[in-house]
């Protein structure tokens, strides 16, 4: 690596481009569409009973489900993402697995975050509860939320970045693997799950519903993409600040010694003149 | 509409969550932008699994 | 099948070296013992309780006491070859990376199944609890200790060297260990005879549980250790 005396000075100050404004822009749009759908286009689950004639359902509290669903499918896109990469720093070893590791790791944890909440707020008015021990994709989703926040705490340690970054691939690998073993055991554990009460089947999943849910998925994707891109950027950015803080500092200690004094401590033998 | 609360509060949650991490993530990447000399912003020439 | 019992060998070395350590040091039997009695006297305080209440929770407040405990003595195994540069003469004593780490992972599993045993003493003297199935208790008791010796093990090794290790331990391995602790406490449930749950197809998820965490513990633990 060449070192120069002096480093020129960034001439781009931001981590967007052409491809990433677009693709912001095309979402923010398309969340207004969702949100017109959501809201106004498509009807409340209303119910009526078969025998008491009591109106039943979900009401307006299915709203909640057009952005609920997509994050949590979209959490597991992060989650995957994160492991194929985590796989990639084990056997490749390039940074571009790594930085793609904690990015995809540090949005999937958002968006983890964001399934408990919606869903909790969800569960409120149709399950009359905040929070329901024994249902696994409830408890499944936490233990996967404590595990990567567990694995953004590790890499937040100071260290050899190299090896925080396999141990990092570590975590993420086994907080994978586990996840079924999770999974089952909950499962066993109550026998039932309120999931399972109210599922999509059970929704009158009519075009118009099903259509909004579809878009909310597109739209929950592009987001993904879009926080992932400038994400990895940042974090490629990271790896470079100090790569050129280290280059930065060995050209100034360079600089405050004559070039000859430098070749003479290194043993290169020169005319003593 | 009923349990407007709610409604208000998941997708509230959901959309200022997500655009506060996107503010703090454009912010970042400024910041860090500025330190950072060209000659060592490689990503766009390094794209890809096998880049150095 | 001499290469086996090579490595079979050298496993009993290191796990017999990390024991006579703990045997002169005693730091397990010294303080992570009366630590773990300590909790469930705790538990005895916090819940106020009567016998009834606590022969109910007991499988579940046993488990909590040996999670926690276990952490203890897993940063203590971890931290045996911190000093001394003895963490590189193992490195360069040519003892293959899988047994050094199913070695500490046996050596943490002895010292763990001594705690359960003294735990489950404590259970029936403090909390009034009665056995009534001593074969499921063993084998899900032996069960539940290999997947928390094995997870302790490689998240030990793996938080080890790092800045702020001790915090970062339970963070990262309790969320991994939670299908053992379910498990586990409805393993015991069956055997105390507090709960109608099948205990024995409850040890056999253990099994799984204890089987995957340490092959991937042995697997992972050599691109740990090669820094």
């Amino acid at each position: 690596m060449t070192v120069e005396p002096t480093i020129a000075a960034s001439t781009r100050d931001n981590t967007g481009s052409r491809g990433s404004r677009l693709l912001g822009a095309a979402t923010i749009v398309g969340l207004g569409v969702l949100g017109v759908l959501a809201f106004v286009l498509t009807d409340a689950d209303v119910r009526i009973h078969p025998t008491t004639g009591e109106e039943f359902g979900q009401f307006d509290a299915v709203r909640l489900l057009y952005v609920h669903v997509p994050l949590a499918v979209m959490t597991y896109v992060a989650f995957g993402l994160c492991a194929v990469a985590s796989l990639g720093v084990l056997i490749r070893r390039t940074p571009w697995w790594d930085v793609t590791a904690h990015a995809a790791a540090e949005v999937g944890t958002v968006f983890c975050g964001l399934v408990l909440v919606t869903g909790s707020i969800w569960g409120r008015p149709v399950w009359n509860t905040w929070w329901e021990w024994g249902d696994v994709r409830l408890m499944t989703t936490l233990v996967l939320f404590l595990m990567f926040a567990g694995y953004l705490a590790l890499r937040r340690t100071t260290g050899d970045p190299r090896s925080v970054s396999r141990r990092a691939a570590v975590v993420a690998l086994v907080a994978v693997l586990d996840i079924p073993l999770v999974n089952r055991s909950v499962e066993w554990w109550e026998n039932r799950t309120l999931h399972q009460q109210s599922t999509l089947n059970d929704l009158k999943i009519e075009d118009l519903t099903l259509f909004t849910l579809m878009l909310g998925f597109l739209m929950m994707g592009m987001v993904l993409a879009w926080l992932l891109l400038h994400r990895f950027r940042v974090g490629w950015l990271e790896r470079a600040a100090l790569d050129h803080a280290v280059a930065a500092a060995i050209a100034e200690r360079r600089a405050e010694t004559p070039d000859a004094e430098v070749r003479r401590s290194v043993g290169e033998t020169e005319d003593r003149s | 509409m009923t349990h407007v609360g709610y409604l208000i509060a998941g997708w509230g949650i959901t959309l200022g969550t997500l655009g506060i991490y996107a503010f703090r993530l454009v912010r970042r990447g400024r910041n860090l932008s500025a330190r950072v000399p060209d000659a060592h912003r490689r990503w766009l020439e390094d794209q890809g699994p096998n880049g150095a | 099948m001499s290469a086996l019992r090579v490595v079979l060998r050298d496993i009993r070395l290191v796990a017999a070296r990390d024991l006579r350590i703990e045997a002169r040091a005693r730091v397990v039997v010294d303080q992570v013992l009366p630590f773990a009695v300590l909790v469930l006297v705790l538990f005895g305080f916090a819940l106020d309780a009567d016998h009834r209440t606590l022969r109910t929770f007991a499988p579940g407040l046993f488990w909590v006491a040996v999670l926690l405990s276990a952490l203890l003595a897993v940063q203590r195994s971890a931290t045996l070859d911190a000093a001394d540069g003895t963490g590189d003469a193992l490195r360069m004593s040519g003892l293959p990376p899988v047994a050094r780490y199913l070695g500490r992972a046996a050596a943490v599993l002895v010292q763990l199944l001594v705690l359960e045993a003294v735990l489950v003493g404590g259970l029936v003297v403090l909390y009034g609890v009665s056995v009534e199935d001593w074969l499921l208790l063993g084998v899900a008791g032996l069960v539940a200790g290999v997947a928390v010796a094995a997870a302790g093990t490689l998240y030990g090794a793996l938080a080890l060297g790092l800045g702020a290790r001790d915090t970062l331990l339970p963070v990262l391995v309790l969320p991994v260990l939670a299908p053992v602790l379910i498990g586990a406490t409805r393993a015991f449930d069956d055997a105390l005879g507090s709960a109608a749950v099948d205990g024995w197809a409850w040890t056999g998820l253990l099994a799984i549980a204890a089987l995957v965490l340490t092959v991937v513990g042995a697997s992972a633990h050599g691109a740990l250790v090669e820094d």
